[in-house]
């Protein structure tokens, strides 16, 4: 029974990064249409900055964390005004072609920058164990936990209850329309890639102790971001959220209870099995979008 | 209040509009009328942004916005109810008339909305619901009323009666007349040229792009041409 607990927990903590992700790429894609292939490399990129600044700078982890997300902020803003909203009149195949050549633009830089290398990162909160009645809980797990349900709480009542969000679902929906009701649809989009890069840099600072940071270190979870909002559907907000936690937890009970080594293969057999009964996804509606 | 100069705007290779000249006059209605394929669309998006001609000038209340963003001409005061109604149908009732009013800064928005609901009753009835489950009667209510939460000055409403029965027509007919009392004025394009003729104060008929005839709307009513062309006898 503990070791269930604590593979639901490591799951969930693990889970719960894939959700920040995968939420990124759904914003993107809900809005614009776009899907950032090159989502994975720009959390890398952010997670270096966060690690040079703590490692390099010695600034103390929190302020390094908020740095990074300071420059998540400037990074996806002109990621979007450079490489994408020139492009605005292209399209949907070049603009992801645009986003595929990004993960050429920002690897290289990153191999550039900051080296081959791979860097041992710390954690968020480095504490002792809890041990509850023979469970083992770590603190950082807690806090991942914690972080991704406030990030998520905040992000919905955002896009639900605001005028930016019913903004954003506007132009997701019919953006011509959007402008002609006065929708500063521009805005929109430079808000969603910001908003979307910033999730990915949490999720890549985060991942950073288990991963290390290197160029090669977003690979798992932008592919199992990918699956979450496919699993969970990309036509929602909440679907990719359930997809990453669902992915994350399967992932670790049956590697725990039936096999490590068939692991991989089981989870993913039962996602296409998924998909195949429901080809939108879990929350999956059938996707009307402009023609 | 508005006044379109030799306007001509493409779509691509496509010469939609030829040397428009229309004005539209403060508190009047006025109406566009014309054939399938005539202009009358293209001419409410180049008045509101979405297509940027290629000649000519468009002013509203003395300045030129031919070369203005959508969100500015909106902000300007003069906003559009789509053809085909295009409410945002995965959006409640109430969130497509909040969007209606996502360029105003006044506290009055709510004063706004209890006169929507009071133009449309059913609105009120149904706000919590998906816009897209509406009925395309209701649907284009909810258009109209988007439009109006915006407190436009100039209203443009592209084919406000399209596929409804009858008795709604009417209904949207009388609002209009209403909307025109309370102040706004409005730029009508319309199918129903009969209708339109009977509460509009001037006309201008379109013909694959160009101006062809304009006038009162109660002499274009009794013309033999257009008698012929656009009332069915
Ligand atoms: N997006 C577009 N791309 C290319 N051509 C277009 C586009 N929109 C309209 N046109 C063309 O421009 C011309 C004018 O179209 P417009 O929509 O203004 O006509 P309309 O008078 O509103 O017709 P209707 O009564 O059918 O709505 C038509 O020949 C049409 O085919
Ligand atoms: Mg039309």
């Amino acid at each position: 029974m503990n070791m269930f607990f604590q593979s639901i927990m490591a799951g969930l903590e693990t889970g719960s990064l894939y959700a920040l992700a995968a939420l990124g790429l759904v914003l993107i894609f809900r809005t614009s249409d776009v899907i950032n292939f090159a989502q994975g490399e720009m959390a890398m990129f952010s997670a270096f900055i966060a690690f040079k600044l703590f490692d390099g700078m010695k600034l103390p982890y929190p302020l390094a964390f908020l740095g990074a997300i300071v420059f998540a902020i400037l990074f996806g803003f002109i990621v979007e005004r450079v490489f994408i909203r020139p492009a605005s009149k292209a399209s949907l195949v070049s603009k992801m072609i645009i986003t595929l050549g990004l993960i050429m633009i920002v690897g290289g830089l990153a191999n550039a920058l900051f080296g081959i290398d791979s860097h041992y990162f710390r954690k968020a909160i480095v504490a002792d164990n809890m041990n509850i009645k023979g469970v083992v809980i770590q603190p950082n797990a807690i806090f991942i936990i914690a972080i991704t349900f406030f990030i998520m709480a905040g992000l919905f009542y955002m896009i639900n209850k605001t005028k930016m969000g019913i903004a954003i679902r506007a132009t997701a929906q019919d953006e011509n329309t959007a402008k002609m009701m006065g929708i500063p649809v521009s805005k929109v989009y430079s808000m969603s890639w910001i908003i979307a890069t910033i999730l990915g840099a949490i999720a890549g600072i985060l991942i950073a102790p288990t991963t290390n940071v290197s160029t090669a270190m977003m690979g798992e979870v932008h592919l199992k971001s990918f699956i979450a909002a496919v699993l969970g559907g990309f036509g929602s907000f909440y679907g990719p959220v359930v997809g990453g936690l669902i992915i994350g937890v399967l992932d670790n009970l049956v590697g725990m209870y039936i096999s490590l080594t068939w692991k991989t293969v089981i989870v993913y057999g039962l996602l296409i099995l998924t998909l195949i009964i429901k080809p939108t996804g879990i929350f999956g509606k059938t996707h009307r979008k402009k023609v | 209040m508005l006044k379109l100069k030799d306007v001509s705007a493409f779509y691509g290779y496509i010469h939609a509009l030829k040397n428009i000249s229309i004005e539209v006059k403060e508190g009047t209605i006025v109406t566009l009328l014309g054939a399938n394929g005539a202009g009358k669309t293209s001419t409410l998006k180049t008045i509101s942004g979405m297509l940027k001609p290629k000649k000519g000038t468009i002013e509203f209340q003395g300045r030129d916005i031919s070369k203005k963003r959508p969100e500015d001409i909106v902000s300007l005061g003069i906003v559009q109810s789509p053809e085909g109604r295009q409410v945002f149908p995965e959006l409640t009732v109430l969130e497509n008339l909040k969007v209606g009013a996502y360029t105003r800064k006044d506290k009055n928005i709510k004063n706004t909305l209890i006169k929507i609901y009071d133009y449309f009753p059913i609105l009120k009835e149904r706000k919590n619901q998906m816009a897209g489950t509406l009925s395309g009667g209701e649907q284009q209510m909810l258009a109209i009323g988007r439009a109006l939460m915006a407190k436009p000055k100039l209203l443009l409403l592209d084919e406000p009666s399209l596929g409804l029965a009858p008795l709604i027509v009417n209904n949207i007919f009388k609002i209009i007349e209403e909307i025109k009392k309370e102040g706004t004025t409005i730029l009508l394009v319309e199918q129903n040229a009969y209708k339109a003729l009977a509460i509009a104060d001037y006309a201008y008929i379109l013909e694959t792009g160009k101006v062809v005839l304009q006038g009162n709307a109660k002499e274009l009513k009794s013309d033999s041409k257009v008698k012929s062309a656009y009332l069915g006898g």
